[in-house]
């Protein structure tokens, strides 16, 4: 298994070919990204003159700026407040053996089934009457309450699985069961906590259909739609098109590489339950 | 903690598992309280629209005018006559099977591929991986330009000397639905590799040393060792490929908008198109409910299939 011969040699080419395929399109991506519109040679040839005038072009154009800013913020505040509700609602669901607790567990799988297309359009509608639509805090909401099954079932298996001594000891020492969640168990619930961060965050930021249901034609918009709008908008010139998904992928793009060993871990263990 | 530490048998490691015997006033149960919070959330968002998506089904509701009637099933008699409607089902059920095969196929030989000897397999697997976690609009709209008549696959089809292959990726209606499958695939075929990896890795090396003394060939140990012990990843990758499919959206939308006319039109396509461009949001729902049964059937049914053969299996 660990030797390494000549067919290993073999193998190794042929997986850094496969490699350079995948990243193909990301080296005619950043081709055009650069070049100017007037140059129309083929999208292979690398670009002779490169320029940056795409990308200031796209930025100010595109008012990529306010988008980013707006993407930040629904990340957080529905990352932050699904975790910490869901958390909190798994720690009884996961210790109480009463008839309501597994009622809530059940109710809590069939979110998991729901597609969310079938409450899309009746939730447009009661946004819509709390004159909630436009505004991205109708967006923290929305990805806080649909991602409240899939982290809780994380949470209620993670939790299973860990010993009640230390939450016993905590309540012999007098704490609370608030107490006793915020200083012991939720403390040892960081790993499925890192998993269900990762999944979560890379959901809400890519999510395109929701935010383009509930802030378009409004200022504030998230950078899918931003980026939607924009192709909408220059329709051929992708050079400058280019751009604005270059500037709009860097972010998600330098986090992945700079924390890819959790990422890629929380996207392989979560789903195991 | 001198309590319970007394009540552990000293050999087993099974108590701390499983939930240790009721101790009177030491057990405190949380409150049930602590859930009120997220079912609010989850009620509002999700469970009472989905009641009342449902309930719409039944009526000719516009989405706007606050009179409309109930028609009955008159809705899913729409479903069943409209062609759109029948196209999109085909195609949702066409795209989840062709991107479970071949996104899972391509995934599990790449898995195989980087746990092995090679010495880039980190490196590998970070660079196979990185698509998954790119937005997926972003992602269609490059391929909707290297797809293009003069984009760089045709570019690169010229360069090989394979000018007769070139095709309008996108505008033909018989390619464009396998052109979106061939985008799914570069995109998430990294993300069911990192799966099966994650299964091949828990794979006592000892077990296929043995059968390799034992004389089995590369392909008799991965058939007969790996391939049964690989069941649960298997099965999240079939259930996350099979389910992503069905529910497939921004792609389509952003590769073809559903054209050429409505050769690629999924079902979640034709829901948003009938709800917010023609304002028939009684039908649309109509639609929405048979995804729902769609989405319930398929990954019902699959998990009973795959749960009964991991059980067989071990």
């Amino acid at each position: 298994m660990t030797r390494y011969r000549p067919r290993t040699f073999a193998l190794e080419l042929t997986m850094i070919a496969v490699a350079l395929v995948v990243a193909f399109p990301v080296y005619v991506l950043v081709n055009l990204a650069v070049r100017a519109p007037s140059d129309t040679s083929s999208p292979l040839r690398p670009t002779t003159s490169p320029t940056l005038d795409n990308f200031t072009g796209a930025w100010q154009q595109g008012a990529l700026g306010g988008a980013l800013a707006n993407s930040v913020l629904v990340t957080t505040a529905s990352v932050v407040v699904a975790l910490a509700v869901s958390s909190l609602a798994a720690y009884p669901i996961a210790r109480s053996t009463a008839h309501w607790s597994r009622g809530v567990f059940l109710l809590v799988m069939l979110g998991l089934v729901l597609p969310f297309q079938l409450a899309t359009l009746p939730l447009y509608q009661t946004m819509r009457d709390l004159g909630l639509l436009g505004h991205a805090w109708a967006l923290v909401l929305f990805y806080s309450g649909l991602q409240v099954p899939f982290t809780t079932f994380l949470y209620v298996g993670f939790l299973r699985g860990l010993p009640r001594e230390f939450e016993d000891a905590a309540f012999i020492d007098g704490c609370g069961p608030w107490q006793a969640f915020r200083h012991v168990v939720f403390p040892m619930l960081r790993p499925i906590t890192v998993t269900a961060l990762v999944l979560n965050a890379v959901f809400v930021w890519n999510d395109f259909f929701t935010p383009l249901l509930y802030l378009s034609g409004s200022g504030q918009q998230t950078l899918p739609v931003a980026v939607a709008g924009f192709v909408g908008q220059y329709v051929s010139e992708w050079n400058l098109i280019f751009a604005a998904l270059l500037i709009s992928i860097a972010p998600i793009l330098v986090v992945y590489f700079a924390l890819q060993r959790s990422i890629i871990n929380g996207f392989a263990g979560g789903l195991k339950g | 903690m001198t309590v319970t530490s007394r009540e552990q048998p000293s050999a087993s490691h099974a108590l701390v598992t499983t939930p240790a015997p009721p101790h009177g006033r030491l057990r405190t149960t949380p409150p049930w309280w602590f859930t009120a919070p997220a079912m609010l959330l989850f009620a509002f968002v999700v469970l009472v629209p989905s009641v009342r998506g449902v309930w719409y089904a039944f009526t000719d509701w516009d989405g706007l005018d606050p009179s409309f009637s109930l028609v009955g099933l008159e809705n899913f008699r729409e479903v069943t006559r409209d062609p759109d409607a029948r196209l999109a089902i085909r195609n949702t059920l066409l795209i989840a099977v062709a991107i479970t095969i071949v996104q899972n196929g391509v995934g599990l030989l790449l898995a195989l591929g980087v746990n092995t000897a090679v010495k880039s397999r980190n490196v590998l697997r970070v660079l196979l991986f990185a698509p998954a976690v790119v937005t997926p609009i972003v992602t269609a709209y490059l391929w909707r330009n290297l797809l293009g008549p003069d984009g760089a696959v045709n570019g690169l089809l010229d360069v090989a000397g394979l000018d007769s292959w070139q095709r309008n990726w996108l505008g033909d209606p018989d390619l464009a639905l396998w052109s979106i499958v061939g985008v799914i695939v570069w995109q998430y075929a990294g993300y069911s590799m990192v799966i099966f990896l994650a299964g091949l890795q828990s794979i006592p090396s000892e077990i296929l040393e043995a059968t390799a003394i034992d004389g089995a060939g590369p392909v008799r140990r991965f058939w007969s060792v790996t391939r049964p012990l690989l069941a649960p990843a298997f099965t999240i990758n079939l259930m996350l490929s099979i389910i992503g499919g069905i529910k497939l959206f921004d792609q389509v939308w952003a590769l073809t908008g559903g054209g050429p006319g409505h050769a690629t039109d999924t079902l979640s396509t034709l829901i948003y198109k009938d709800a917010f461009t023609l304002g028939e949001f009684g039908y649309s729902i109509a639609l929405a409910v048979v995804l729902t049964i769609v989405v319930a059937v398929v990954s019902t049914g699959q998990y009973a299939l795959l749960a009964r053969r991991e059980r067989d299996v071990s």
